[in-house]
């Protein structure tokens, strides 16, 4: 079987992200990284073709971005995936999750994988989304924050915490499943695989090659426009007590809980 | 055209509490719009009674369609379908699992835009235009739709109000399940893991991170919740779960939780952003750290610098002494 998975180029996590107050748009400079919640994704799939239930004859990694992007796809390599795709065109830009699921779908259906997998959401953006979206245009089933994934011909057991509790659900492939980080301790690539990575296939695709029909992406064919960038409320400052005497600090918070009722 | 369809989760016979939140959301902004909100429930053999009783959250009609629990598949279609019909022109949703999953899968149904982690919505010129904070809450945007919209809220943005006059009329429709939606299937539903810790239904919260210093340093938590009483419960951070000090399951933040309790009180904890979205909506925060330099204090509203080893303790002893 074939697996893909969806990574993206997201901004390092450590480095403050701001919005250029001149364009209204996220400032994409700066640091970059694979989406950390994608390298649970790939180690995913590491793990099914490692763990001998079913043959995978490969793992391509697939992204759509900027030309930078290609860095997250070496890493996604160097991590374990045979080759790589990587969907770019000036076409693109803008386009908001139902466009950017469609274009990426599009890309999908061109590799016919029999199961996708995703990380369940990305550091910059679009929380637990993105994969259903993608199913929904490829008419599969999707699952989202599977934290035990195990595989058995043509059928997956997910597990995932949802909001009573834990689900156990059975999938039927091809599907597109998101994983959470508690799915796994993705690897370390090898230095060796980080030298080998760029030689590894990698195949640019354009909005032409993919069938993609460019009414429907970038920011024209996109459905939802974001702007209007503002200021969270600012929240007062709180009291700050320091404890030099604790029975006095703790009469002070008894007594703050109190005016708020929150003893009663 | 201006009806919102509305998607109620349920569970063992009651609603959550965040579903109530967007059928209550819906009801005043479909009110602004000049259209109905209209609730939909899916689900096995759900009583008439039970999904008529979003008329007090202010739905003007409840569907009612049999289907399995707990899949987003079979809502997207029934959805779907509704949409198809052409009297909505928008969707809402409380976060949570099902809400991202429906939402998400419904915007590409229907070719509609979609925004997720709303925490606001308004009605401009006729139109509904959603807010959702970004750059880890340091900025909010504001979506506006070209056409159909979907808006998926953050979990318990929306309070709860019952707004309605009282029971609505449910309306039972059947969904013919897509092939996609038969390809998931629930095994188990719901199950308890690890702990029979309810952290998302407590009115007070005592969470403790990496500050306790080891996993029984967390008693130092459980007994001020005990102190408390019924409605306390213990939560965690995510440092202190990844060193298996405490369950998952009281995890909050990004990769675990929301909850908006009406006092957090944290314990030990620095305020990292990802900990941060899980719990600042709760009403009153607390927080108790040694370092005066901890984030954490830049968004509660006490502030404790000192030793929490010294100071939980005698809070404990001070608030049983109270509640007597
Ligand atoms: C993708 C991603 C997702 C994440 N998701 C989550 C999430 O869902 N939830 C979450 O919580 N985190 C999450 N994190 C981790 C997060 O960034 C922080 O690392 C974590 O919240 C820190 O937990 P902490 O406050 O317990 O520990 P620390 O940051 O180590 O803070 C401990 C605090 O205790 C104080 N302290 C120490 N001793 C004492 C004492 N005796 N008395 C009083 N104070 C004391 C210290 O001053 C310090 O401020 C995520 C990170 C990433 C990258």
């Amino acid at each position: 079987m074939k697996i893909a998975v969806l990574v993206k180029e997201v901004p390092d996590a450590a480095v403050q992200k701001r919005i250029d107050p001149s364009s209204g748009r996220l400032d994409r400079s700066g640091e970059k990284n694979l989406n950390p919640y994608d390298t649970h994704a790939i180690e995913a799939a590491m793990q099914i073709k490692e763990g001998g239930a079913v043959e995978v004859d490969e793992i391509v990694a697939v992204t759509m971005g900027p030309e930078s992007a290609v860095r997250a796809l070496h890493k996604a390599v160097s991590l374990g995936a045979d080759r790589s795709v990587h969907l770019s065109d000036a076409a693109l830009a803008g386009s908001d999750v139902a466009a950017t699921g469609y274009a990426l779908a599009q890309v999908l259906k061109r590799e016919s994988p029999d199961l996708v997998l995703l990380g369940q959401q990305s550091d910059d953006g679009e929380c637990y989304t993105i994969g259903a979206v993608v199913a929904e245009y490829l008419g599969q089933p999707s699952l989202t924050q599977v934290i035990k994934l195990d595989i058995a011909g043509t059928e997956l057991t997910c597990e995932r915490q949802a909001e009573y509790g834990y689900d156990t659900v059975k999938v039927t492939l091809p599907a597109v499943i998101s994983v959470g980080d508690a799915i796994n301790e993705p690897r370390y690539p090898s230095l060796k695989a980080i030298m080998g990575a760029k030689k590894k296939p990698l195949e640019t695709v354009s909005v032409g090659d993919a069938e993609i029909d460019a009414s429907k992406v970038g920011a024209d064919g996109s459905n939802v426009k974001c702007g209007d960038f503002k200021a969270p409320p600012s929240k007062s400052a709180g009291t700050i007590i320091e404890d030099d005497d604790t029975d006095d600090t703790v009469a002070k918070i008894v007594a703050w809980l109190d005016e708020r009722k929150l003893l009663a | 055209m201006s009806n919102i369809l509305v998607y109620a989760l349920h569970y063992e016979g009651a609603f959550n509490k965040n579903s109530l939140g967007a059928v209550a959301e819906a009801s005043r902004l479909a009110g602004e719009l000049g259209g109905e909100a209209h609730a939909v429930v899916v689900g096995e053999g759900i009583s008439d009674e039970l999904a008529g009783a979003l008329g007090k959250y202010g739905a003007k009609k409840v569907y009612k369609a049999e289907g399995p629990e707990g899949l987003a598949g079979p809502v997207i279609d029934t959805l779907g379908k509704l949409f198809d019909g052409g009297d909505y022109e928008y969707a809402v949703f409380g976060g949570g699992l099902l809400g991202f999953e429906i939402g998400a899968g419904l915007a590409a149904r229907i070719d509609a835009g979609v925004t997720m982690e709303v925490t606001g919505v308004n009605v401009v010129d006729g139109k509904l235009a959603a807010e959702r904070p970004i750059l880890g809450d340091s900025s909010i945007s504001t979506s506006r739709y070209k056409g159909k919209g979907i808006i998926i809220a953050r979990l318990n943005a929306f309070e709860v109000k019952e707004t309605g006059d009282g029971d609505a009329p449910v309306e039972a429709i059947t969904t013919e399940l897509s092939t996609q939606a038969q390809q998931a299937n629930i095994v188990t539903r719901g199950e308890q893991r690890g702990a029979d810790v309810d952290i998302e239904g407590a009115s007070i919260l005592v969470a403790g991170g990496r500050g306790l210093g080891k996993a029984e340093g967390f008693e130092l938590c459980d007994d001020l919740a005990k102190a408390f009483g019924n409605n306390a419960a213990v939560a965690a951070t995510r440092a202190v779960v990844d060193a298996g000090w405490y369950p998952y399951a009281a995890q909050i933040g990004q990769t675990g939780k929301t909850v908006a309790p009406k006092l957090y009180l944290a314990a030990g904890i620095s305020g990292a952003i990802q900990h941060k979205v899980g719990m600042q909506a709760s009403e009153n925060i607390v927080a108790i750290n040694k370092d005066a330099n901890a984030p954490i204090f830049e968004f509660s509203d006490l502030g404790i610098v000192g030793d929490l080893n010294k100071i939980l303790p005698k809070l404990t002893e001070a608030v049983k002494a109270r509640k007597g």
